[in-house]
Parts: C-alpha cells; structure tokens; sequence
C-alpha cells in the first residue's frame, strides 16, 4: 500500500463529515436477524454501563414482553412514562415524543425502529421520531430486525412468503453510527422460541409458525451478517479513504436505472439500491418521456412521482428525461453522465408486439458500447409503495361520455343515410371513422372504443344486406367490418394518446408559465408584504389551493403573515404543525408522513441560509388530495417564494441600516453644529460681559454701548438657534401637529413680516396676493414659521437693500407661495440639497443659524400634504415655491349689507 | 391716559413668580429700576400665600412652575382676585397661552423677551385695572393716526371718517375697548357676534380682513390690527 497525499478536496469533506458526527448525536442500532435474539436484552446490558459510566440514560419505550429478565433490567433505569392513545377501542401505549424531548437525557432508549405510530401521532414511523430525536442532540439506541429494512423487501419476502409491513429506509441505516448484530444461531432461537421466550403477538401466531423455520432463519441470518459485513467494509473503505489508500478504490462507478412502466419499478429501484450500495457507487434513476411510447395517465403519473420520490429517499438521483426515442435518450445520458451500468426491467410487452416494434432492451444492448447492460426481472405485479399514503386516484371517467358517444354514433349513422341515398355505400365506413376520430379526441379511449365497435354495428344493421338485420348475406362485407374495426381501434388509441400528451404538455406550459410569472412578479416587488401577498395569489391560481404564509417574529414564533388564517384549521390547531416545519425545515402536515392529521399541508420556505417562514396549503377542493406532481410543483414554489423572501428581507435590513446610518451621520452633524453655533455666540457673549465688568481701565461710552448691542445680537442669534432646534425635535418626534383651519394669508403673510419688522428696515418688500383671494386653509402658526424662515433666508443671504417679493394665489387645488429674492440665487444643482438639514450656503463671514430654517419649512409643508422646491430667478435670484393642498371649498360667510352713507349703520347692543 | 404711572410714594407692588434664580434676579433689577416694588414667589403655593398676604397690584405668572401648574395658579387667584396677571410662557404653547387667558390672564409675553415689552404689557394692564375700578372706558381712542369715536360711532384714519358696516365697527369697538391688550378669537366672537358663534373663526379672519382693508395702509404689514397667531388680536397701543 502506498500512502499517497490525500486529496484536499476529499479531505475536506471527510473533515466536515467528522464534525458533523461530533456535533451531532450519535444513533446505534442493535441489529438481529428475527425476534427473539437478544436485541433488547443486549441494549438494555449496555445501557446500564452507560449508566456506570455517568451518563444520562433514560428510556423511552421498552418492550419487555412479560420477560422476567428484560424487565429487571429496567429496574434502576429512568422509564418515561408513556403516552396513551384510543385506538379503535383499545387504549394503546405510545412513545412520548415531546416528553422526551422536554426530558433531554443524554441517551434515550427506544425499541422496535421499525414499529408504526398510532393515528394521530406526530409522525408516521418510529424512525422519525428517532430523526427528530438526533436532530435535536439526543443520542439514540434502538433495535432492528433484518426484515425490516426497506431494500430487503423483495429478498425477505423470497425467502419467509411473509411481506413486511412495517419498513425503515436504509438511510437511517447508513446514518447509524454504530451497529450491532446481535447473533443466536438458530437452534438455539428455535430451542428458546420452544421454551415459549421469544414473543410473538397472537394474531401473528400463524404467520410466525411459518416464519420461524430453520431454512428461513439461516437465510435471514444470513442476511444480517451480510448487512453487518457491508457496514464494516464501508468503515474500512471510509479508513482508507481517509488514509489515502487507492490501491483497492473502486473508480467512480455509476448505475443507471431506466424506469420504464412504473409498476415495475419497486424491484428494479430496490435492487439498484443494493448494488450501488455494494459497488460504492453512485445511481441515477431516469424516466424517458416519449411522444408515442408511454404517456403516462394521472394516476400512473403519480406513481411514477412517488417512485423517484422513493428512488431519492434510498439516496439515488432522479431525472425525467424527454425524447423521441427511449434508448438513445438514455444512453445518451448514461455517457454525459459516465455510467458504467444501466439496470433495466425485463420487458412487459407482448412477444408480437416486441416483434413488430422491436425491444428496448434488444436496441440497448446494441447501442451500449462499453456500458454493461443488465436486465432484471420485472414481470410480478407490484404493491403499492409500503410507505406513505396512497396516490391520488385519476378521476373515474363519466358516464356521460360514454352517452356521448353513443350520440355521436346516431348521428354519424343519420348523416350516412342521406348520403347513402346518393352515393354508392363503399363510402361510409369514412363518415363512421371521422365520428370515432372526433370522439377519441374529445372524449378519451373508452369512448372511442364503444364508438368503433358501435358504428360497426350499425353499419350492419343499416346499410349492409339485408337492411335492417345483423347478419350479413354478402361475405365480402365481413372485411370491410374488420377493417373498419381495426382502423377505429387504431385512431381511438391514437387521438387519445394524442390528447393526453397535449393535455400534459399544456399542463406542463401551464406550471412553466406560472412558476415563470411568480418569478418575474416577485422579483419586481420590494416589500415583504406585497410579495407574499402575490405569491398566495399565483399559488390559488395555480395549485387551486388556500394558501397561508407564516413568518416567525424576533423570538422564532410564528405569525399569520398573509393569506387566511382558517388554513390553520378551527381556532389555528395547526399552528404547532407550523412551527415544527419552521423548527426542522421539513414538510409536515396532509399528504406527509409527519403529523398527517393536519388539515393543512405545511412546507418550510428554505432560503438560502434558513428557514424563513412557512407555507400552508389547503386544497381549494376539500374532496381532492394535492396530487405528488402538484406537491412537486408547489415545493418548486415554496423555494421559489423563500428565495424572493429572503432577497426582500435583505433588502429591508439594509435599508434599515441605511437608515442607521443615516440618522447617525445626521446626529454627528447636529452635535459639530450645535456644539460650533452655540459655542460661537456664548463667548462672544463671555468675552463682552467680562469685558464689561473688568475692574482696569474704564471703557468709553460708545465701545460700552458697542459690547451690550454685541451681547443683544447674539443672545438673537442664540434664540433663533435653540428654536429651530425646538422645531426641528418637535417635527421629528411629531409633536406638531398640523391644527387646520380658514385663514386670510394676508393675516399668515403680515404677522411674520411682523415679527421681522426690526430687522427689515431699508429693504423693500413686495406683499402681491392674487386680488380675492379666499380663505385657505393651514395652520397659521406653522405656515407663519415657514414664511418666517423664508424672509430670515432670503435676509440673510442677499446683499442689504435688495427686495425680497411674497406672492401667493390659488389654482390647481392648491395654494401656492412664492417667496423670491434678487440675491446671488441658488449654486446649481444645490435646489435639492438647501432643504437637507445643516446645510448651509456658502457665504464668508456670516455663520448664522445651523442650517435648519429651510428643512424645518420642509417639513411643515410635508405635514400639511404639499411641497417646497426652490429655483433659480430669471434675471438673477432665488425663489422658493410652496404649493399646499386645497381640498374644500372655503366656508361661507353671510354677507352684509354695506353701510349707508353717514356714519355707521346698525344698532349697538350694549 | 388715567393713572398709567405709578404715584410717587406708592410704587406698584409687583410679585413675580418664577423658579429660575437669574430670572428672578433680572426682573427685580430690571422692575426695580422702572420704580416698581417686587416680591418674589418661587412656587405656585408660595404665589398663592404672598398674594393673599401682600396683595400686589399686579403678577408677572411663569406658567412653567416646579409644584403647581401655572394655569391653576392663576385660576385659584381669579376666584377672589381681579389683580392683574401677565403670563410669561415660551414660544409654542399657544394653547398654554389661550388656556391663561381664558382663565382670567390679562396678557403675555413670550420668552425670551426684551424687559421694555413686559413693562409695556405691565402699564397697559394697570392701566385697565385702574379704570375697571373707577368707571367704564373712554369715549374716544387713537392710536397714531387711527381714532376711535365711541360716543358718535364715528372712526377717523388720518382725520378721514372711514365708513364701517355694524359687525366691523362692533369688532373694532371690542379690540378699541382694551388697546394694547391681546383679545382670545373666542372672546372677540363672543363680543362681536354672541355666544353661539364662539367656534366660527372664519367670520373674525373674514371681518378682520375687511376692516384692515379700510384702516391699515398696507394690509400685508398692519400697523394697528396685529396679529397673535393662534391666540387671537390686539389693537396697537400708542
């Protein structure tokens, strides 16, 4: 053996299979070949080592059986209780999932891997409780019989004529960390099984007497070792791997299994898994749609589904392949995929037929090349899938086609009679098969069939000698029966295999087209809520289903996020079927192995890092079950809307943060202004008083008056800045609300020039109200600040005796406000920006203010409904326009009469 | 003009009630030097004892107190007080400055504000203490060249009779009846068109609007009808 560098990529794998294994819990499995070896015995002896040995073991479920010596070893062990469940009127003692999940022992004891849950149960099988279990970090010891392992089926059945009910995937085998065989030889199970120590259940007292023969239990230890001896070899096979030893790895081998009719399926499935399983080898399972050779029905369909279902669950890989012809798609794909061996079935079809067509396996062999080719039995009508719940079944056809027919028939034979009044009768077996044609096309093959046998028939009776009798006086005729036969059969065969195929191909279009519309319409939408709302909509649409999505908040609960809560069930019972599917990221719920009883089918949304939410679905049509094709389709969507969920909900985070970091540069801003602007005028201030109260030399009169009018001045500058900041903070927390009422904006417009009048001398300000103007409606106190900070603007930032104009009228639904000025006007491109808070224009020497007048009026304005902007003046100069909305009409007011001439009219009442 | 400055020997008793030292500190130097006596309260309980105690001609009110709200303050003096009670309150409390009024303030100020317009309030407010007391007001009132004539029912803008309709002149009448004083809309509605129309504010903005038309030179910069905005009006004093 040459001890070579392994290969990283390899060793990588290896590494994180290794921590996987450390993470998680570790699952044993004490394997036997029947009843009555030992299994329990020997997983309780160990258990109570464990024990010694300081850990925490408890156990679920124990069969003792009544067996004295089972039992006492129960005794200093941790037995949880279990949980009884009504079963057809006897009370059945169950294992209690939660219970033991609440408990967390460090090991849990749980027999019998393969026993089936009672109704009502959270999953199906024991083994998933037992997946549950691991998941959760609980390391598990069970005990399993060879006949029950799923890909065993067949050789077990061969052997005992018994079919095991009660199966286990061989995954959970090759999960276990550890198996055990606990061996008897089988004299000696026989010698106990006499003494009356092995159990067996009375009503499967017959089947045992049979079971339990010597023959039988050598094949079946057999099988065990074998099993055993596999798991060894895979942990050699893992050791060298992990050692880089090459010398005996067997070269990536691939097996083909070329799915023909499904109901051959199980066995080849079952066998390939055995041989990839000992070749160390990958397998693929492919299905070959042809146009002509099998299109299959909907029930076939469904089988066909659940078939590569079952094919992925034992660990192959599944394709459905379309082509022409079913050998070259296969082998076709057999090389891009380099396989070394193609399993097919033995063919089904008639010898003739065979002849006459030709044998898939005959066209195999010749076009296999250097690819083995290996051809299993496949005759024996299978059961149905041991595991899951039944395929929905294809609606049986109506009656009324059948009706139909007949119909189509009669008329076929009315409109023979007319033309057989003119035209010779060699003419109207073509008017029966047009009839028959449209029949198969419309109505299907049964129809079609009852069609042709029908219009031969009547073509008898009525236009072939002697009229109106069966029998036939002219031989010659017989063939022409025969013919017409034949061909009608054909065409029945054909049309309808013609409409399932554009049934299926429309059905097929149908689901591209939509899985292709909820791509695009989520990906155009942004919020979270929009988008699940469109995702319920396309999946009613298309599934025919109710449909709700549950997101989990902070903590992980889940809530109604869109969609009927009455999907949840009376009073939202499965709500907790929900949350398990969010907890574990599998579906749950009808038409799974995991709490069935719901009413709803549950699918976890996988985004790319976790589960984001959850879907539920409700057929639409309570009678009808989500057929595994559209269960297909709506996993299809699940990931699809997980996807569009996680990308939306990133994006919402960023913008989040966004605004995070946002406000945070705006609170650095407000803290370099406020801490510059309030600093500025408080020591100019400082400086001026103790100027003032210095005791040297006395300061003359006018620098005296010069220091307070300094001092005056910026206590101004002071107070105009904390009240900005005052309506900055009131704005933003909203406290200020926007009170409406009638108002003269004359009145607004002078109470600001008002409260301005000091600092307006010598500059002209034009006041132009469009001439009647109504009462409009705002907040005087608000809209009195913004014009304010627009005229202390437009002050502060244009050369002194420059005039500053207001004007206001009213159009368009709305006021608008123009304050505009003859300054410098606006830097272009900056008529956006002056609104930002802190912004301030450039100016030398003239610091005043922070930066907050402006977005304050902005602010305003929005809470009012309307908008600010600001532009540049024709003719030099900045002018900014406030638009306010005006929904309703002014109020009236009664008018009255004008005073006659003289002095005032009227009485006074005083 | 009656008795707006304080007698010789008898300077005004002014309390002022504020809880900020410096404040306290500048009214007693600012009021002091304008002839006033000042008493201090630093409480709204405090306020109550020294106005009973020393009954002051007139309160300057911090409606922002540490105990008593300022409101309550003023509506437990009203109850058997008619001294007169300016409020000092801060920008953006018109409701605050309404509520005051309502309850039996006679005017505000609004912080900060420059000492010259308290004192204004101040004279303006003793002086209609004074004549409540003695006899109901004047007949005739001008301010600049706006004349009021009560007993002829005559108005003069620049000695150029101005022709008003009933409601007008009631309007006018009612603001010439306190000049200097701010009136609360709901007050002027009450006066001008009665009790019921107390919530038509519309009417006083429509009705202002048209005597400022007729009195003020420039109705966008009114020179006697000013505003208050969200408190209500005043005529101009001098």
């Amino acid at each position: 053996m040459n001890e070579q560098r392994p290969d990283p990529d390899e060793l990588l794998r290896r590494i994180r299979e290794q921590e996987e294994r450390e993470r998680r819990a570790k699952l044993k499995i004490f394997f036997g070949a029947s009843a009555g070896v030992g299994k329990t015995y020997a997983m309780l002896v160990e258990a109570h080592e464990r024990r010694r040995a300081g850990v925490d073991v408890a156990v679920g479920l124990v069969e003792t059986h009544g067996r004295a010596e089972t039992a006492a070893l129960l005794e200093g062990l941790d037995v949880l209780p279990s949980r009884p469940v009504e079963y057809r009127g006897a009370t059945l003692r169950e294992f209690d999932l939660d219970a033991a999940l609440a408990r967390r022992p460090g090991l849990l004891l749980l027999d019998e891997l393969a026993h089936t849950n009672a109704p009502g149960s959270r999953h199906a099988k024991r083994w998933l409780d037992v997946e549950e279990l691991l998941a959760a970090g609980i390391d598990v010891h069970t005990t399993l019989n060879v006949q029950h392992v799923e890909s065993l089926y067949d050789v077990v059945a061969q052997i005992t004529g018994v079919a095991v009910r009660e199966l286990v995937p061989d995954s959970i085998l090759e999960r276990a960390d550890e198996i055990e065989l606990v061996d008897l030889p089988p004299d000696d199970l026989l010698q106990r099984l006499r003494e009356g120590r092995v159990y067996i259940p009375e009503q499967a007292a017959r089947a045992a007497e049979h079971f339990f023969k010597k023959g039988n239990l050598i094949a079946l230890r057999e099988l065990a070792l074998r099993v055993t001896a596999q798991r060894v070899d895979q942990q050699m096979e893992s050791y060298r791997r992990e050692h880089a030893i090459r010398d005996t790895w067997a070269v990536g081998g691939r097996i083909l299994v070329g799915l023909g009719e499904p109901r051959a399926g199980l066995r080849l499935i079952r066998a390939a898994s055995r041989m990839a399983a000992r070749l160390q080898a990958e397998w693929l399972v492919v299905h070959v749609e042809t146009p002509g050779e099998f299109a299959p029905s909907g029930a076939a369909r469904d089988h066909l589904v659940d078939l590569m279902g079952y094919a992925e669950e034992l660990g192959a890989e599944t394709a459905m392949l379309t082509g022409t012809r079913v050998t070259d798609q296969m082998l076709a794909y057999a090389r891009e995929r380099n396989v070394s061996r193609i399993i097919v079935g033995k063919p089904s079809r008639a010898r003739w037929l065979r002849l006459l067509r030709g044998s898939l396996v005959e066209a195999l062999l010749s076009g296999s090349g250097g690819i083995d080719v290996f051809v299993m039995s496949g005759e024996r009508a299978e059961d149905e899938r041991p595991a899951g719940p039944a395929p929905a079944r294809a609606p049986s056809l109506h009656a009324s086609g059948y009706a139909q027919s007949l119909l189509a028939v009669a008329l076929c034979t009315g409109i023979a009679w007319i033309v057989h009044l003119r035209l010779p009768p060699a003419n109207l077996p073509m008017i029966y098969l047009l009839g028959i044609m449209a029949v198969a096309m419309r109505l299907g093959r049964g129809p079609a069939v009852l069609a042709s046998v029908l219009s031969v028939a009547a073509f008898d009776f009525f236009f072939v000698p002697p009229i109106l009798a069966m029998h036939v006086s002219d031989t010659k005729y017989l063939l022409t029966f025969a013919g017409m036969l034949v061909v009608g059969l054909v065409i029945s065969t054909m049309a309808s295999r013609l409409r399932q195929q554009a049934d299926s191909a429309r059905e097929r279009e149908h689901r591209t087209a939509a899985l292709y519309m909820l791509s695009r319409e989520l990906s155009g939408l942004r919020g979270t809520r929009e988008l699940l709302r469109a995702a319920l909509r396309r999946v009613a649409d298309v599934l025919g289903c109710r449909g709700v999505i549950l997101l989990p908040d902070d903590s992980g609960a889940l809530a109604v996020s869109a969609g009927e809560a009455s999907v949840l069930g009376e009073a939202g019972h499965d709500q907790g079927v929900a949350q398990w599917v969010l907890d574990h990221a599998q579906p749950a719920g009808a038409g799974t192995s995991t709490l069935p009883a719901a009413g709803a089918l549950f699918l976890p949304l996988l985004g790319a890092s976790q589960t984001v939410g959850v879907l539920g679905l409700v057929p639409g049509d309570p009678g009808r079950a989500l057929t595994r094709d559209r269960l297909r389709l709506a996993e299809t969507f699940a990931s699809q809307v997980a996807l569009s969920l996680e990308r939306a909900q990133l994006a919402e985070q960023a913008e989040r943060t966004h605004v995070l970091v946002e406000s945070e540069r705006t609170r650095s801003l407000l803290l370099s202004s406020v801490s510059h602007d309030l600093r500025t005028p408080l020591s100019v201030i400082t400086g001026a008083t103790s100027s003032l109260l210095a005791d040297g030399a006395p300061l003359s009169a006018p620098l005296r008056r010069e220091l307070v009018e300094t001092i005056a001045e910026e206590a101004q500058r002071l107070n105009r800045l904390v009240g900005n900041l005052l309506d900055m903070t009131r704005l933003e927390s909203g406290a200020m609300p926007v009170r409406w009422e009638w108002h003269s904006l004359e009145e607004v417009v002078g109470s600001a020039l008002g409260r301005l009048e000091s600092r307006l001398r010598g500059r002209e300000v034009v006041v132009r109200l469009a001439p009647g103007l109504p009462l409009v409606q705002l907040d005087d106190v608000l809209i009195e600040q913004v014009l304010f900070n627009l005229v202390e603007n437009a002050l502060k930032y244009t050369p002194a005796g420059s005039p500053i104009e207001i004007g206001a009228a009213l159009g368009d639904g709305a006021l608008r406000i123009e304050v505009a000025d003859r300054g410098p006007g606006l830097p272009p491109g900056q008529e956006e920006s002056v609104f930002e808070k802190f912004y301030r224009g450039r100016r030398e020497g003239d610091p005043s203010g922070v930066g907050l007048g402006l977005s304050i009026c902005r602010g305003i304005i929005e809470a009012h409904g309307g908008t600010i902007s600001a532009e540049g003046r024709e003719g030099g100069g900045a002018l900014f326009r406030v638009m306010l909305p005006q929904r309703e009409q002014p109020p009236t007011v009664v008018p009255e009469k004008e005073p006659g001439p003289g002095a005032v009219a009227g009485q006074e009442p005083s | 003009m009656t008795d707006s400055e304080p007698k010789e020997g008898l300077a005004p008793l002014v309390l002022v009630v504020e809880d900020e030292v410096s404040m306290v500190r500048l009214l007693k130097a600012a009021l002091g030097s304008q002839g006033f006596r000042v008493v201090e309260a630093s409480s709204g309980q405090e306020a109550l004892r020294q106005a009973a105690t020393r009954s002051p001609d007139l309160v300057v009110l911090d409606l922002g107190l540490p105990d008593l709200d300022g409101l309550e303050v003023t509506r437990r003096l009203r109850e058997w007080s008619a001294v007169p009670i300016i409020v000092v309150s801060a920008r953006g409390q018109e409701g605050d400055k309404i509520k005051a009024l309502d309850a039996g303030a006679d005017d505000y100020v609004t912080k900060p504000f420059a000492v010259g317009e308290l004192l204004a309030r101040m004279r303006v407010a003793l002086r209609h203490a004074a004549r409540t007391a003695q006899e109901p007001g004047d007949t005739e009132m001008t301010v600049g060249g706006l004349r009021v004539d009560r007993l002829r029912r005559q108005v003069f803008v620049d000695e150029a009779e101005v022709r008003l309709t009933p409601i007008e002149y009631r309007l006018l009448s009612a603001l010439a009846q306190y000049p200097g004083r701010v009136l609360t809309h709901e007050h002027l509605l009450r006066q001008v068109w009665g009790p019921g129309y107390t919530q038509q504010r519309h009417y006083l903005r429509v009705y202002m609007a048209q005597l400022r038309h007729k009195l003020e030179p420039d109705p966008s910069r009114p020179r006697y009808l000013l505003t208050e905005p969200g408190v209500g009006y005043r005529l101009r004093d001098s």
